[in-house]
């Protein structure tokens, strides 16, 4: 079963016959087309639409303003860390998943999709009251000086946390799958275990690593629940761009809020063109058809 | 090599692997997911028990229970007429539609309540015609709907997508050549095929529109007692510093969450069966 949460396109491109038999070709793909219109193109056309209507000085000055810079720093930085962190905790996760048989494997396993599971806003307080500093983990960082509630480290938390699944079970399927002769074959022929993990299985995961990473970035740029109980939200300090647009929105600052939210919006596209772009590779490099 | 297998690491390093990722899963998963708990239960059954009866915590999950069966029916619909146009005819830009019917995970939850505001929002592009006529769906349930619609879009039809496209046309073409009709062939044919991973799909979709934050705190409103989902209940419990209570609400969800996630290992077991 596939993860709900990785895009489907790594699918065998062997289509039907083009002559089907088969009833209702008409009516679903209009229905298809229709519903797709209805619910997600023209609202987001509409967003864009509006950016458009601002007069360009005008969209210069919005996004140019500090705060806002701020704001798409602090969302763009930390996601980029946070991503980079679960490509090293993600490694050692489906490492021992998959390479390892030990009591508890399939509880842990299962485990790892809690993040994705559980709603944000849920996410978002469980984590302030942890890392707090009269919580279960903030109580053992604040002697040491460390604080994590209600500063930047407290949103890198709550994106590490919101992120690790995709690392993990983008890399998980593409690691069982690899073929254990070219291992075997490596070993026989001298190489060290290192060496043969570094040059014959780390460039066979390399592109699904990547694909992790790139949809734990996306996921967390745009992640608003778990990160606002957390954050503190102060502005230029610890204020995530969404909540920027949420603030703004309530400011009746319409523009404001059209014009970030459509930077973010032409972000994410770019962001879906790379991964498709990763997934694509993927296949080339293991000819793997699901 | 003091390992007898070529294809492992020694097994202090193996064991120090699987140390590492037991702490990491337990610190940042399955910690704060025990912590909702601890903190709902803080003062007692009693307690937990009189913040899930207050009357507002009951309308907020009266209001969930409503936009969840309206989005849940209708992305479960339409999940399986784009699943059908998908898997069972050739047609160019396939590919690119799938990515379209992708495209609401890729975007950020705040944006696309926002965008639902600039379409019927009192300054939106429909708004003023609403309001000529009296209808309200910014701040109001079908707005909450909408953008639940929304965030749910994908997940009944790319659980479907790949499965349908594995499974092929050839059953359907039999039964088709047989004499029977389209509706025939779906109910008799193919939704035996696929009941499991629609199940699966549906019980994300499900999880995940009672569970919507980001969206639907931009469309509510948050007048207590009438556009607040248990999620925006949540946060303002939380907000008012009623932590106990408000994790109790949350507890709600954290349930659902492992109930979700429970059922996907049965069904992956099941699916497990005749599949892989």
């Amino acid at each position: 079963m596939a993860e709900s949460y990785l895009p489907v396109s790594h699918l065998p491109t062997a289509a039907p016959r083009q002559k089907s038999v088969i009833p209702g070709f008409g009516l679903t793909l209009g229905l298809t087309v229709l519903w797709l219109s209805l619910v997600v193109l023209i609202p987001l056309a509409a967003l864009f639409l509006k950016t458009a209507e601002l007069p360009l000085d005008r969209l210069v000055a919005i996004l140019t303003a500090p705060r806002t810079l701020n704001a798409l720093k602090i969302s763009f930085g930390l996601s980029l860390v946070a991503a980079g962190v679960n490509l090293v905790f993600g490694a050692v996760v489906v490492w021992a998943l998959v390479r390892y048989d030990f009591p508890g494997r399939r509880v842990l396993d299962a485990l790892i999709d809690i993040p994705f599971a559980l709603p944000t806003a849920v996410a978002g307080i469980a984590l302030t009251t942890l890392y707090a500093e009269n919580g279960w983990i903030g109580s053992w960082l604040a002697p040491l000086g460390i604080k994590v509630a209600f500063t930047p480290l407290g949103i890198l938390i709550a994106l590490i946390f919101i992120g690790l699944p995709f690392v993990v079970r983008t890399v998980q399927p593409v690691l069982e799958d690899l073929d254990h002769e070219l291992e075997e074959a490596a070993a026989t022929l001298g190489a060290g275990r290192w060496t043969t993990i570094r040059r014959v299985v780390l460039p066979a995961v390399l592109p699904a690593f990547l694909t992790g990473f790139a949809l734990a970035f996306a996921r967390a740029v745009g992640e608003y629940g778990s990160v606002i109980f957390i954050a503190g939200n102060l502005p230029n300090v610890s204020e995530i761009a969404p909540l920027l647009i949420v603030i703004r929105l309530e400011e009746f600052r319409y523009a404001d809020a059209t014009a970030i939210a459509a930077t973010m919006l032409v972000a994410a596209f770019a962001l879906l063109f790379v991964i498709n772009g990763l997934q694509r590779w993927q296949e080339n490099r293991t000819g793997r058809l699901k | 090599m003091s390992d007898p297998s070529i294809r492992s690491e020694p097994t202090a390093v193996k064991w120090a692997i699987i140390g590492a990722a037991a702490l990491i899963v337990a610190l940042l998963v399955i910690l704060p997911l025990i912590n909702v708990f601890a903190q709902a239960f803080s003062k007692g059954w009693e307690a937990y028990a009189a913040a899930l009866v207050d009357p507002d915590a009951l309308a907020a999950i009266e209001l969930t229970l409503i936009v969840t069966v309206i989005s849940v029916a209708a992305n479960t619909a339409m999940g399986l007429v784009m699943a059908w146009a998908i898997t069972k005819f050739a047609f160019p830009g396939k590919s690119f539609l799938i990515t379209l019917i992708d495209l609401p995970f890729s975007v950020s939850p705040v944006v696309a309540g926002l965008a639902f505001v600039l379409l019927f929002g009192a300054q939106g592009y429909f708004g003023p015609w609403l309001i000529d006529n009296g209808w309200k769906i910014i701040f109001a349930w079908p707005g909450i709907t909408l953008a639940t619609i929304f965030v749910t879009f994908p997940f009944v039809a790319r659980e479907l997508i790949p499965l349908m496209q594995e499974q092929g046309t050839t059953e359907e073409e039999a039964a088709v050549t047989l004499g029977a009709g389209g509706w025939t062939v779906f109910r008799r044919v193919t939704l035996p095929n696929i009941k499991w991973a629609l199940l699966y799909g549906v019980l994300l979709c499900n999880a995940r529109a009672m569970g919507e934050f980001g969206a639907v705190s931009v469309v509510s409103g948050h007048v207590r007692g009438e556009t607040n989902t248990i999620p925006l209940q949540v946060e303002i419990l939380y907000n008012e510093y009623q932590f106990q209570a408000s994790f109790a609400v949350a507890s709600l969800l954290a349930f659902l969450a492992i109930v979700t996630l429970l059922a996907k290992s049965l069904l992956e077991a099941r699916l497990g069966g005749h599949q892989r």
